[in-house]
Formats: structure tokens, C-alpha cells, sequence
């Protein structure tokens, strides 16, 4: 089957299609504009206004990408939420229209959990992981136990990609900062010791954002601070990440969400991960971050596994948390 | 002298059987971890060690069980404790009966408010850190611990273990209302602004 999904919880608005064959995902096409504010940090009305005014244009380019006709696309899934009213509205909203217009199911899914199942889809062998989630607004350890996606280990305060973007800010970074951070750091030499916050299996990332932003107005050298944050951030997101693969009895681990791309994190769970014999994977960049082929992969399992929604039933929800979902489709 | 056993392998640390001076002893040795910079690391296994091993003398002060400490080695993270030989709560909390599981979660909750009594918090309270021996609850695996008087740190103790009920015996959710129940027996304090206190946690965390 042939699905067509969109993607809308915050910066990024994406249309992607992808085809089932053989019970792995084959991405299509795989589109997407990144809404970025003049000025500080996201708008979300802006946000949703950049969404609106590209829509339309992205989902023709899937589909012409993708080679197909509208006719041949069989479903239409959205991203319900967690996300940004505005912007999951404006999703939602553009995949009803096209729904109804193709005369096609629709159903709504869940990012969160769109961002574990196309690494399973993707990637070959990655089968039964624990997907450690970095992007802005998300930092979650989750992984399957009975019966749904469980959240095992999660940021107690703030995102750990809202805290760089949050340094950056007060530093002068404009957004994105990860990336920029992630220069800076290569140059840092000086460990500036910064709090280690691990309570559990969870984070909180807060205190170091603080701590960070003492160590600027005291004149420490930027690079100093970025490379201090980085390793003690990504250290700490790596061993709770370790933990809930011990807890879970799992030998996989994923990563996903934005902050995946940064090289430093990757590197650390891939130590991780190999001094425990486990298997570690990351998604293509573009499914890596917010994208349309993950949320229309995640439709494309729910219907197979006899999901069906009315255009009634398929109201966004912004706290559509990861364990709110029934996992029909996986034993 | 006897040869490296290892009973457990965690994320952390791995726990071998061992002897010492004629005691079957556990050695609870910290893994050091390339992946981060060698002074986190180093700052991380010696003081997590250290904390530990004070917690686990005011845990047993407390009046809760835990293994008897023998030897605290700082540099290479290494502390031997007594074997306790018993079964994990999560390996048995599913299968026994209604009755027994709200005992028994009774009971942990008991614990949990005699640390609580004293500030200790465990830090990492799952029911792979309980150990079920001779009718006891023994608490293990205090390295994620400190000393706090807080209301926070309290409430976010017990929020683990909410946690980890909803996660490793979803099926058994009301666990946590059993546990609560003894805590709020136990504990000498106002056990009802800890509990108010995981509520707030739990708004607090995405998407609640």
C-alpha cells in the first residue's frame, strides 16, 4: 500500500510517501520546509502561517517525486500530536482536505512513536530497540514492553535541544544553535564541570543551562563551554539510554530526533552500545528529523493492523503522549 | 582466592560473587565508560561509590534492610557487601497472588518512608533493586542516592518507582496504590504533601 503522510508538530512542516514491501518501509518521496523566526524562539502561529503557505506546494512535489498519481496513494496519515496547536492544526487541517478529495482513509498517529518505527522500517536488523529521542522539545528513552511504547526514561524540565537552543540564545547562536554548538565544541579544551542530573532512568538538563550560562558571563571561552555541555549533557543521555537497555533486556538501540545528527552523541552510543555487544543504528538524516515518510510508515502499520478513524475521530491532541498509543500491529 | 563470577551485569556496574575472609561477599564494581571524558568518569565512579556506601550505613541505621558493607574502595570503585540470596520483587511481583502483592508492596512502602524518615533517597527505586529474603525486603543499588530533606526529592523518589510499576508491571498499576498506603503509615512526616508532590511531578513531565 501506498500511504501519504503529514507532518506538522512544530518547526517543520513535511509530506512524505512511502510503500509497505514486504513488511519494510520503502520511502518514496520525503519533502519538507523548516520554519525559522526571525527572532528568538518558535512562534507558534508563525510557525503554523509558514505551514499553511507550503503545504499545498510540498505534498504536489511528494507526489511528483514519488513517481506515482494521486490516485494511487491509499491512505493519508497526519501527525495527531504532541506538538504545537497551531501547526498540528494546520497539518491536520491539509491532510483532511486531501483525504476527502481522494476520497481515501485517513488516520491520525503519534510523532513520537513515528520516529522509533521508521528506524525498525528502515533500517534492516533493527528490529526490537530502545530509541533514545533528542530533538527541542523531546528527550525520551523509549522502548516496547507489553503491549505499547513505553517511556522508561525522559527529560524531567526541558528538552535537550531547547537547552542548547536556549544557550545559544543567550550567547548570540541564532537557531538552529545545535549544529553551531556542535562546531564550537570541537574546539573546546577545558572541561568546565557542569551538573550531572540523572535521577532514575530520567534527565534534567536546567541546572546545566544555568551553570552554562555562569560560565559565559564569567568570561569563559564559548568553546570551553560548548564542549563541557556536550559531554556532559550526551554523557548523561547515554547512560540513562544504557540503563533502560540493561532494565529492558534489549540489544538494539536507536537514535532519532534532531539532535541524532549531532556526531558527538552519535559517537558516544555507539561506544555504548558496542561495549555491551549491542546493535546500534541511526536513520537516514532526513528520517532522523521531523519528516512526513515517518508519520505516513507509522499510518501505513496502523491500518494494516485494522486501525480505521472517521474524519470525526481524528482531532489532534497536543500531550498525545508515547504510551497512549495501543501497539496493534507488533506481538 | 576465588575467581571472577559475575551475577549480574548492569548498565553501571557488574556485581560479582566473591569471598572475603570467609563471608560470601558481593563485589559491587563501577565500569569505567570510554564513551565519556575520563574526568567525568573518574568524578562519577568515586563519588557515586562514596555516597553509596554512606547511604547504605544510614539506610541499615534506618532500620531497613541492606547489605552489610565489608570494604569501600574509592579509586577503583569497588564495594564489597554482603550476598544477599533471594529473588528479585520484579521477577515475582507479577505471579504471586492479590493478597501477597499488596502485602508486599505494603511493605516496600514501609521502607521506602523509614529512609525517607532519615532524607535518604534511594535515587533509583525499582523492583529490580529489591530483593525478597527471608520474608524481608532488602534494598540494593543505592548508587544513584543522597541525602536530601526535600519534598522534591522525595516525591521524585517515589515517582520512580511509579514509573518503573507502570512500565515493568503495567498489568499490576494499582501496586502503587499499595505501596503509598504503607508509606503513608510509616513515614513521621506529612506523607500527603509528598504524595500531592508526584502529582505535580507527574504534570510536570511532557505532555500531561
Amino acid at each position: 500500500m501506498i500511504c501519504l503522510g503529514v507532518e506538522g508538530t512544530a518547526h517543520t512542516i513535511g509530506v512524505g510517501i512511502v510503500k509497505d514491501s514486504s513488511d519494510k518501509c520503502r520511502v518514496l518521496s520525503n519533502v519538507m520546509k523548516i520554519y525559522q523566526p526571525e527572532h528568538g524562539g518558535i512562534h507558534p502561529r508563525e510557525a503554523a502561517n509558514h505551514h499553511a503557505l507550503y503545504v499545498a506546494d510540498l505534498i504536489k512535489e511528494a507526489i511528483e517525486k514519488a513517481g506515482v498519481n494521486s490516485s494511487d496513494i491509499d491512505l493519508v496519515s497526519f501527525s495527531q500530536g504532541p506538538g504545537l496547536g497551531p501547526c498540528l492544526r494546520t497539518a491536520a487541517t491539509a491532510a483532511r482536505a486531501l483525504a476527502l478529495t481522494l476520497n481515501k482513509p485517513i488516520l491520525g498517529v503519534n510523532h513520537c512513536v513515528a520516529h522509533l518505527e521508521v528506524g525498525r522500517g528502515t533500517i534492516e536488523d533493527c528490529n526490537d530497540p530502545v530509541l533514545l529521542y533528542t530533538s527541542g522539545a523531546n528527550t525520551q528513552v523509549i522502548a516496547f514492553a507489553e503491549g505499547r511504547y513505553r517511556v522508561f526514561g525522559e527529560t524531567l524540565d526541558i528538552g535537550i535541544g531547547n537547552c542548547l537552543d536556549k544557550f545559544g540564545r543567550t550567547v548570540g547562536i541564532d537557531f538552529p544553535c545545535g549544529p553551531k554548538i556542535e562546531k564550537l565544541a570541537m574546539k573546546g579544551e577545558k572541561y568546565l564541570a557542569l551538573p550531572y542530573t540523572i535521577k532514575g532512568m530520567d534527565v534534567a538538563f536546567s541546572g546545566l543551562l544555568t551553570m552554562a550560562e555562569q560560565y559565559y558571563r564569567k568570561g569563559e571561552k564559548i568553546e570551553d563551554i560548548c564542549f563541557s555541555m556536550q559531554e556532559t549533557a550526551f554523557a548523561a543521555l547515554t547512560e540513562v539510554t544504557e540503563r533502560a537497555m540493561a532494565h529492558t533486556e534489549k540489544n538494539e538501540v536507536l537514535l532519532g530526533g534532531g539532535v541524532a545528527a549531532n556526531k558527538r552523541l552519535r559517537n558516544m552510543v555507539r561506544i555504548m552500545a558496542e561495549e555491551r555487544d549491542a546493535s546500534f543504528f541511526v536513520p537516514s538524516k532526513d528520517l532522523c528529523i521531523d519528516n512526513g515518510a515517518m508519520i505516513a510508515w507509522l499510518g501505513v502499520l496502523m491500518y494494516k493492523s485494522g486501525i480505521r478513524m472517521k474524519i470525526e475521530e481524528t482531532f489532534i491532541d497536543q500531550r498525545f503522549r508515547t504510551d497512549m498509543v495501543d501497539v496493534t500491529w507488533r506481538e | 582466592m576465588s575467581k571472577k563470577h559475575i551475577l549480574y551485569q548492569g548498565a553501571e556496574a557488574e556485581i560479582c560473587l566473591s569471598e572475603y575472609m570467609g563471608f560470601k561477599v558481593v563485589k559491587k564494581r563501577r565500569l569505567k565508560k570510554t564513551y565519556r571524558l575520563r574526568y567525568i568518569d573518574s568524578y562519577l565512579i568515586s563519588s557515586r561509590t562514596k555516597e553509596e556506601a554512606k547511604l547504605m550505613i544510614d539506610a541499615r541505621r534506618s532500620g531497613v534492610s541492606v547489605p552489610v558493607i565489608y570494604d569501600v574502595d574509592l579509586r577503583d570503585g569497588v564495594i564489597t557487601m554482603e550476598y544477599i540470596d533471594g529473588k528479585r520483587v520484579k521477577d515475582i511481583l507479577n505471579s504471586l497472588s492479590e493478597k501477597e502483592r499488596k502485602t508486599l508492596c505494603r511493605e516496600i512502602g514501609v521502607n521506602i518512608a523509614r529512609l525517607h524518615n532519615n532524607d535518604i533517597i534511594h535515587g533509583d527505586i525499582t523492583t529490580s533493586n529489591m530483593i525478597l529474603m527471608d520474608d524481608r525486603v532488602h534494598f540494593i543499588d543505592f548508587g544513584l542516592g543522597e541525602k536530601n530533606h526535600e519534598i522534591e526529592a522525595k516525591g521524585v523518589d517515589l515517582h520512580v518507582l511509579m514509573e518503573a510499576i507502570e512500565s515493568t508491571h503495567s498489568k499490576y498499576s494499582d501496586c502503587f496504590e499499595y505501596v503509598l498506603e504503607g508509606y503513608k503509615k510509616e513515614l513521621e512526616g506529612d506523607a500527603d504533601l509528598v504524595v500531592k508532590k508526584i502529582k505535580e511531578i507527574v504534570k510536570r513531565g511532557r505532555y500531561r
